[in-house]
């Protein structure tokens, strides 16, 4: 009992940590001196780094998508509506969730063990010694940087996989590439519009990545900040930062999905 | 038996007699006052000790018995459980996190392991602290990093191109020297300077802190064990034992001192 309510208080205190370090961290988004240097090469490391990971993993998704569903819809002579099936599979859950994951991998523990190797060799105290503070210097630039490049990514995600769907169904299956396109387009559509032009689950699409680019810039740096133990203690964090970022993508997308379906709910 | 209150004033005094006022006494930069702290045990119990402008102070004592938390407590990294600090005849213990950076910024800290950014290079590491605390120009900056590490014997064009990694320990050490001292602050604070250092580079890390000294006039303190190397560059020496203050006063008293712990340190 004992054990359970130290683990209870243990886990409500690091959810506290964990909310105020986000609060300073974007509070600081407003405060001189504004680290813009730092921010872009968080975006080229993030962002740029991570492009070659999520593009394969957005390919290989869609194609796969496109060959399963091939084998339930051929068996009614659907295979033409493989366009939808593929396109709202990855703009409304695939892209974001999958490409950010891809993300949590390799950028989030990135975070961890600079920021975590950065506090093993006491350079976050060298930091408070010049009198910066570590969050604005490295936390809000990490968090604004994952914010800005995680909707660019799971757009090329989309993009890609509706791109691999289109490759395997017009090689493999036969379907015509227009017909498969106006399936893709078609899904967009009858989920209605935004502004009357931006489809909605293209909205649900993009605003779903800014919150988990959010999550995993958050979470590395929480666990890189939380680092002891030398070198051990890095690894360790990298681990923690990975796994947590991952679990709390999935667990948000899920409340996400239905936030998105009551505030938005598809037309017709 | 003495009490609490007597403790403290006989502390004051003692310290009066190193404190600072128009008298023509030097002045006081840095005053610990009956500073207690623990954590899972006692770190700090009742320690107090004073430095004056340009006098370089030498903390030493056994590993773990508390050196390098007084350097963290002067920096208000960490707040004492009990007692008073005052850094440049400020109490810092109610500063604000944002007066605390203020603070700082007056201070050099030189890391056990230089603590220099990985990602930087030589010339970003001396220079951040300009960038982050100063508003000179690209020009003006270039110029100040280059006059640093000359200052501490390194050859500017060589080396402010490398990465930390690229560099020995001494010079590592010497460009973590220049970075603390880049902005020229009043008071520089060592944790252990020379530590894993050939006895060559023990050497120059000293003279340079005598420069320092001599030069710049600064402020410095030095907590370290190695008391063969402090007792060259300290004017006087603070013994830690358990967190206690066990011994003061000059290295030469330290060396006459006829106490059985510090012969053993001291042997």
């Amino acid at each position: 009992m004992r054990q359970v309510d130290g683990w209870l208080v243990g886990t409500a205190r690091g959810v506290q940590r964990y909310a105020v370090l986000g609060g300073r961290a974007l509070r600081f988004t407003f405060a001189r001196p504004f680290y813009a240097r730092d921010t872009v090469i968080q975006m080229d490391k993030i962002g740029f780094g991570s492009l070659p990971i999520v593009t394969l993993t957005g390919l290989f998704t869609g194609m796969v998508l496109a060959l399963q569903s091939s084998v339930e819809l051929s068996r009614f002579g659907a295979d033409v509506f493989i366009g939808n099936l593929v396109g709202a599979s990855m703009i409304r859950e695939l892209g974001p969730v999958l490409a950010s994951l891809m993300v949590a991998s390799r950028a989030g523990s990135g975070i961890a063990a600079e920021i975590g190797s950065m506090r093993v060799t006491e350079q976050i105290d060298a930091l408070r010694s010049f009198g910066t503070d570590p969050i604005k210097k490295l936390v809000t630039p990490r968090i604004l940087a994952a914010l800005i490049v995680m909707p660019m990514l799971a757009v090329v995600c989309d993009a890609v996989g509706i791109f691999g769907g289109m490759l395997v169904a017009v090689f493999s299956l036969g379907v015509p590439a227009d017909a498969y396109l106006r399936g893709v387009w078609s899904t967009l559509a009858e989920s209605g519009f935004v502004l009357f032009v931006i489809p909605l689950d293209f909205v649900g699409g993009l605003l779903k990545p800014f919150v988990f680019g959010g999550i995993i810039a958050l979470t590395g740096c929480y666990y890189g900040l939380a680092t002891t133990g030398g070198t051990e203690g890095v690894g360790r964090s990298t681990t923690q930062a990975v796994v947590t970022a991952s679990v709390l993508i999935l667990a948000v997308d899920y409340f996400l999905t239905q936030a998105l379906l009551a505030v938005l709910p598809p037309v017709g | 038996m003495v009490t609490r209150e007597e403790h403290v004033r006989a502390i004051r005094d003692e310290l009066e007699e190193g404190g600072g006022d128009a008298s023509g006494r030097p002045e006081e930069v840095i005053r610990l006052e009956d500073v207690s702290l623990t954590f899972e045990r006692p770190v700090l119990e009742g320690v107090s000790l004073y430095a004056n402008r340009g006098e370089t102070l030498l903390v030493v004592g056994e590993s773990g018995t508390g050196k390098s938390t007084i350097l963290k407590l002067i920096l208000r990294q960490l707040l004492p459980d009990e007692g008073h600090i005052y850094v440049f005849g400020r109490e810092i213990t109610d500063l604000s996190f944002d007066e605390a950076l203020d603070m700082r910024r007056r201070i050099g800290m030189v890391f056990q392991h230089a603590a220099l950014f990985d990602s930087m290079s030589v010339f970003e590491n001396v220079a951040y602290p300009l960038r982050e605390n100063t508003d000179f120009d690209e020009h003006r900056i270039v110029e100040t990093v280059r006059e640093r590490l000359a200052f501490v014997d390194l050859d500017p064009d060589q080396v402010m191109r490398q990465l930390p990694s690229e560099l020995s320990g001494g010079m590592r050490k010497r460009v973590g020297i220049a970075r603390a001292i880049a902005t020229d602050p009043e008071l520089v604070l060592y944790d252990e300077p020379t530590s894993g250092l050939d006895p060559l580079t023990v050497g120059t890390i000293n003279t340079l802190i005598r420069k320092l000294q001599r030069e710049l006039g600064v402020t410095s303190i030095l907590v370290s064990h190695d008391i063969r190397a402090g007792f060259r560059v300290a004017s006087r020496v603070n013994l830690l034992r358990d967190g206690k203050i066990a011994f003061r006063g000059t290295p030469e008293e330290m060396v006459a001192a006829d106490e059985s712990y510090i012969n053993e340190f001291l042997s």
